[in-house]
């Protein structure tokens, strides 16, 4: 279960914070000349993305692992797509 | 270059011709035309030639990978409408009706990455095309099929319109559809929309595919070099956004309050946040996005692609500013009538402060950016009426090959639609069609998404919340009145009812869908009201590519068990 809870909560703060608005409508700090509203929503799509890359890292390694622990006479395929479910 | 004397008569004296930007325009549009056709025989077996099936003509042969997928979705989801319209809202009036759009498409691929794997999976393990088709393998209710069927085509059909108001506002800055000829001054764009009709037809999905891959890399180089250049060609962004802030506190004669603001007030940040997050729930709910996904080639490609997609909207981001910068141009976003039309504003930006050939590829690329997500969504319109209303509607057994056949021809119905709509209606009617679209397609998200993990749901509940969000939806949308025309759908931000806390409709509306489906689900249960049968089964939602699929499953065990399959209730 763990490897979900970290990933579902990577997920929610992929989320939540670009969404609060109020902690970045504001001007300062500008970075080059652009107000902090523009840049920090510009810098979650990197973070976001970096997110995004943990979480894929971290899924696919509990998916092969729930795979392999299945085994594998006739209907392998989908009893392990079922424990992959759960 | 014949054909540029022959487009040039379209033109009136008022706005010259810029020749070498034109002739690159039209360079570029014949070689992604001759590369549309060509795909008609990418990565395709002699088998499989003539496009006989709906996996073939409208998923690609459901094949692409992490690369193919990666240009396929940010040519379809970074529409060249958006192009004009997110600078161009915030040219007029800032931050609030455009830069929401960077939030909304952050937020966008957590949620693909949650949901899409499994949609995926489902569809690939039952031979799924459509997002109605998951719906009625999970449901078994023809009446939730028809109503996510129709609402995916009617949601879809305006935003192809704008992508033609995209590529008409590249025409007008280049000078052509005006003129005294009514039809002469529309001839380019129905030029060009016969052409792209004329490759969807015979390519499918693989010419929209190929064509993203040029299509992106122009806007890529576009973008960066002006992102670049005009910055410090204008004396920064300081003094960039100071002239912006001086434009955004002018007084606004019809409202007599300010046009707008670089940074939103208190009083928007619930319109801001909530614009975002609804734009963002519905963008894969439409069946162009979704037509995307399927087309991938396993379980994860979608999941890597929504690590790497996000690049596009850090260059959206830098598009949208260019509308700031615009401001400091000086940019006059004149229309061929004379009067000032902001969605002209990137396009003049370009032609104004860009050598001719440059601002040729720029438009170019955006203009080719109308013509992708056009293609993809016409498809995807077409795949949700042959599958979800010929087939299950009208003829129940047709074959793989007959679905092809009419969802080709209804491409070319769905197309031609779209352009009597720009032709003959206004503008203004798109732009209000595809305001309702936004709000109508989040309506299907309770009976996709809660289908993706639960059952629990009962099939008359989803429909009757979808009525009620589409009825609230619709009737909120209408009671915006814009203050300056007195005109009805004047907008998508209203106040959530008996409150005065202003927030995207869709939201409102989509929360009024989730309440209904679930009271009702706990009513039609303790009335035991017959549920439907579910073709799916636990397995199917984590299913990756080498796992069988049903149809080959049942060939093989059809033999020791003639039963048909009656596993859920």
């Amino acid at each position: 279960m763990l490897p979900y809870l970290i990933s579902g909560i990577l997920i929610a703060v992929g989320i939540i914070f670009p969404l609060i608005v109020p902690i970045y409508a504001r001007t300062n700090p500008t970075l080059g000349g652009i107000p902090f509203f523009y840049w920090y929503q510009m810098l979650w799509v990197f973070i976001d993305a970096g997110l995004l890359w943990i979480v894929y890292a971290i899924i696919r390694r509990e998916d092969d692992r729930r795979r392999a622990a299945v085994a594998r006479p006739i209907v392998s395929d989908s009893a392990a797509g079922a424990e992959a479910d759960k | 270059m014949s054909i540029i004397t022959l487009l040039s008569q379209a033109a009136t004296p008022t706005k010259p011709i810029d020749g070498v930007a034109l002739a690159v325009v039209i360079a570029i549009f014949v070689l992604v035309t001759v590369l549309g056709f060509l795909s008609a025989r990418w990565r395709t077996t002699p088998a499989e030639r003539g496009m006989r099936s709906l996996d073939q003509w409208g998923l690609g042969g459901r094949g692409f990978g992490n690369w193919i997928t990666w240009f396929l979705l940010g040519g379809d989801l970074y529409t060249a409408y958006t192009f004009i319209a997110v600078p161009a809202a915030i040219w007029s009036t800032g931050a609030v009706s455009g830069f929401f759009a960077v939030p909304y498409t952050v937020v966008l691929y957590p949620i693909v990455f949650v949901l899409m794997a499994r949609l995926w999976s489902v569809s690939h393990r039952h031979g799924f095309v459509t997002p109605a088709d998951f719906v009625g393998g999970r449901y078994g209710s023809k009446a939730l099929t028809t109503a996510i069927a129709i609402t995916g085509i009617v949601a879809t059909m305006p935003y192809i319109a704008l992508q033609l108001v995209g590529l008409k506002s590249v025409l007008t800055v280049l000078g052509l559809g005006s003129g005294t000829n009514a039809f002469l001054a529309d001839l380019p764009l129905i030029i060009a929309f016969v052409i792209l009709a004329a490759y969807t037809y015979t390519a499918g999905l693989r010419a929209p595919a190929s064509i993203a891959v040029v299509k992106d890399l122009l806007i890529y180089i576009a973008v960066v070099v002006a992102i670049v250049y005009l910055p410090a060609h204008f004396g920064g962004w300081g003094g960039i956004f100071d002239a912006a802030t001086t434009k955004m506190a002018t007084i606004n004669p019809a409202t007599k309050t300010a046009v707008g603001a670089i940074i939103p007030g208190a009083t928007s940040f619930n319109a801001y946040w909530t614009l975002a997050l609804g734009s963002a729930m519905a963008l894969f709910m439409y069946p162009h996005s979704i037509t995307g996904v399927l087309a991938t080639k396993s379980r994860n490609t979608i999941r890597r692609n929504a690590v790497v997609l996000p690049l596009y909207s850090l260059m959206l981001g830098f598009l949208a500013l260019l509308g700031y910068v615009a401001i400091k141009a000086g940019t006059m976003p004149v229309g061929l009538d004379g009067k000032i039309n902001p969605q002209l504003v990137v396009p003049q930006l370009f032609l104004d402060n860009f050598p001719s050939w440059f601002a040729g590829i720029a438009l170019a690329a955006i203009a080719v950016g109308a013509l992708v997500p056009a293609a993809i969504m016409s498809i995807a319109a077409s795949n949700l009426f042959t599958r979800n209303i010929y087939r299950d509607l009208i003829k129940p057994g047709a074959t793989p090959a007959q679905e092809a056949r009419v969802s080709k021809i209804t491409s070319l119905v769905v197309k031609f639609g779209a352009l009597l709509f720009v032709l003959v209606m206004d503008q203004s009617a798109a732009i209000n069609m595809q305001l309702l679209g936004g709000i109508w397609i989040l309506q299907t998200f309770p009976s996709i998404v809660a289908g993706l993990y639960t059952r629990w749901f009962h099939r008359w509940a989803l429909l009757a919340g979808w009525a009620a969000g589409i009825l609230y939806g619709t009737w909120a949308a209408y009671n915006v009145v814009n203050p300056a025309t007195n005109a009805h759908f004047g907008g998508s931000i209203a106040v959530i009812p008996f409150t005065n806390i202003p927030v995207y409709i869709a939201i409102t509306a989509f929360v009024i869908n989730a309440v209904v489906s679930v009271v009702l689900t706990l009513i039609f249960k303790a009335a035991k009201v017959r549920n439907g049968i579910d073709r799916t089964t636990a397995s199917d939602y984590g299913a990756d590519e080498n796992d069988p699929t049903v149809a080959t499953l049942e060939e093989e065990v059809s033999w020791v068990d003639p039963e048909p399959d009656r596993r859920a209730v």
